[in-house]
């Protein structure tokens, strides 16, 4: 039976690499926005798993978390509108592909 | 109350934040006498070093649950940097944008946070401060890249600001990683618990931090987003991300490596962070060679400069200890010369384009007769990057040659050398089309002397840093 920490910490750690990849491999930008969020959520659960270790809880861990909510917050409101103004511009939801490298 | 590192970081979140209420026209007066008492602050901060490093606990919640402030001699390096760079530019700006309002509606505030988030990434003493002084900065950037306005930059700055996250998001697992393995996240305490053996997850974490770091600075092969986003911003907004920002986070990696010393330095890593370094040399170099327009010249010059930075690392690690001391001074000036010469360049470049009306290098025809400030402006911050005597460039890398042949790592100073020469070949390939006879005459608008005379003060500053590079507060007290 696998102990509540070890099993936050794994799931968190899927959820990243899940995360990471989605932003990367995902061309739809609000996908790369959801992606970016479940990469988010890994890191939280790791820090949450880290909180309940030893048998006082430590109260640290969930000021980092929410922290990093509060800035994940700001950063998809700043890629949803950017994504919505790119859109309005040039109709497709899609970075473009570069012309020269 | 008349705490300078705190008011460095406050002041700017102040007048940022009352810009964007007054509005762009008061925004510039508030931001050009907020970076003025900023840039005093600094100097202050530099002499108040003298008295050794410096912890300050902010509240007075001391670590390892208060947020720390440490001074060292490069933070306050780094916070002279700062200041010293963002005021010309700021000077430049209002001009700039007076001609060219795309943009300038919201510099004025993102410039306040950006400032803002480069003092307190340069003052904070603990991992998690850095993960949200690093997010800060990373949205200021992406904001002041969108800012310009049309699909190219606003593409660019998408690109941009999801590897910015991306970096962000690694690295904060990495303080996640680090927390659960050492139980603090300030940094004075993690720096004796690290020295021995390393956790797996230590090592796990430091791999993922230095990721992290290394997409936000750009270094080869992560450097894709930044010829779009440095390139199609405003020229004042490409100076202050080509300048700053990526100092920024290799400021950070500098720190973690000498910081966490067993887990991260590695000669292994050492010697992949020199090779990465090397091939962004000259793979920046050969592109920057290609382009047609001027400010992507000058953005693929960033990419290759960002290469000479990571070679400290091998200087750092497989060397002994006088001689990684000399490699970290050579490394500082290089910094500072660096942020000066690419400051003036695109503030050079964006005059030109001000008063040609276009970017494209074949029709710069006569510019030099034209606007013979602004090329000089170019052409000495050409001086600097390119090495030569009497500049900080220069001092630099023959401080770096010297550490490289000390070390026995003579393929870097084969790889310095050749750097110069391809800087030297872009740099020429400017002035060459400039000075040539235009064989139409060439119409040139007006330009506001500030542009050029700012433009001309940043290329003068990194060449007079070569020859007194004593007012470097330097790097006699580290912690």
């Amino acid at each position: 039976m696998t102990s509540s920490p070890l099993l936050y910490a794994l799931a968190g750690a899927a959820l990243f690499v899940m995360g990471a990849v989605g932003v990367i491999l995902h061309a739809h930008l609000v996908r790369k926005v959801l992606a970016f969020n479940v990469m988010g959520s890994g890191t939280f659960l790791v820090l949450v798993g880290l909180a309940q270790r030893a048998g006082a809880i430590d109260h640290v861990p969930h000021a980092m978390v929410l922290t990093g909510i509060v800035v994940s917050v700001a950063a998809t409101a700043l890629a949803l509108a950017l994504s919505r103004r790119l859109l309005n511009m040039t109709g497709v939801m899609e970075l473009p592909h570069e012309g020269e490298r | 109350m008349t705490d300078p590192l705190a008011w460095l970081v406050v002041l700017p979140l102040l007048w940022g934040s009352v810009a964007f209420m007054t509005g762009p026209v008061h925004g510039a007066a508030l931001g050009l006498v907020g970076l003025t008492l900023q840039l005093a602050l600094a100097v202050a901060v530099s002499q108040q070093l003298a008295g050794g490093i410096e912890f300050q606990a902010i509240g007075g919640w001391a670590a390892p649950l208060g947020i720390e402030f440490a001074l060292d001699g490069l933070s306050a390096s780094m916070l002279l940097l700062t200041q010293l760079v963002a005021l010309p530019l700021a000077i430049y700006a209002r001009p700039y944008f007076a001609l060219h309002p795309q943009g300038g509606d919201y510099f004025w505030p993102l410039l306040g946070y950006l400032t803002a988030a480069l003092n307190a990434l340069f003052l904070a003493g603990d991992i998690f401060n850095l993960y949200v002084t690093l997010e800060l900065l990373g949205l200021a950037s992406v904001g002041l890249v969108a800012s310009g306005g049309g699909s190219a930059a606003l593409a660019a700055a998408i690109r941009y600001l999801f590897v910015t996250l991306l970096g962000s998001g690694a690295y904060l697992l990495g303080v996640a990683l680090l927390y659960g393995a050492y139980g603090t996240v300030s940094l004075r305490m993690l720096t004796p618990l690290l020295g021995v053996d390393a956790p797996n997850a230590a090592v796990l974490a430091a791999g993922l931090i230095l990721a992290g770091l290394l997409l936000k600075t750009a270094l080869l092969p992560f450097h894709f987003w930044l010829p779009p986003a440095h390139g199609g911003a405003p020229a004042p907004v490409s100076a202050l991300l080509s300048g700053l920002v990526v100092k920024a986070s290799f400021y950070l990696t500098w720190r973690f490596w000498t910081a966490l010393p067993a887990s991260l330095a590695a000669p292994v890593a050492a010697q992949l962070l020199g090779l990465l370094g090397t091939a962004a040399i000259l793979w920046g170099s050969i592109m920057a060679l290609r382009q047609a327009r001027l400010k992507m010249l000058v953005a693929y010059s960033t990419v290759a400069q960002i290469g000479y930075l990571f070679l400290l690392f091998p200087l750092l690690t497989q060397s002994a200890p006088a001689v990684a001391e000399t490699a970290s001074r050579a490394m500082l000036l290089q910094v500072f010369a660096h942020g000066l010469a690419k400051a003036a360049m695109f503030a050079a470049a964006g005059a030109v384009a001000v008063a040609a009306g276009h970017d494209t290098i074949r029709d710069l025809r006569g510019m030099a007769a034209r606007l013979p400030i602004t090329l000089f402006a170019f052409g000495l911050a050409g001086v600097t990057l390119m090495g030569l005597p009497p500049s900080a460039g220069f001092l630099a890398k023959w401080l770096l040659i010297d550490s490289a042949l000390s070390a026995g790592l003579w393929p870097l100073t084969v790889v310095l050398i050749l750097g110069g020469l391809l800087t030297a070949a872009y740099v020429f390939k400017v002035l060459r089309q400039a000075f040539l006879q235009a064989e139409q005459a060439v119409t040139c608008l007006p330009l506001p002397r500030t542009l050029e005379w700012t433009a001309l003060f940043l290329a003068l500053a990194s060449v007079g840093l070569g020859i007194h590079p004593g007012y470097l507060p330097g790097l006699a007290n580290w912690r």
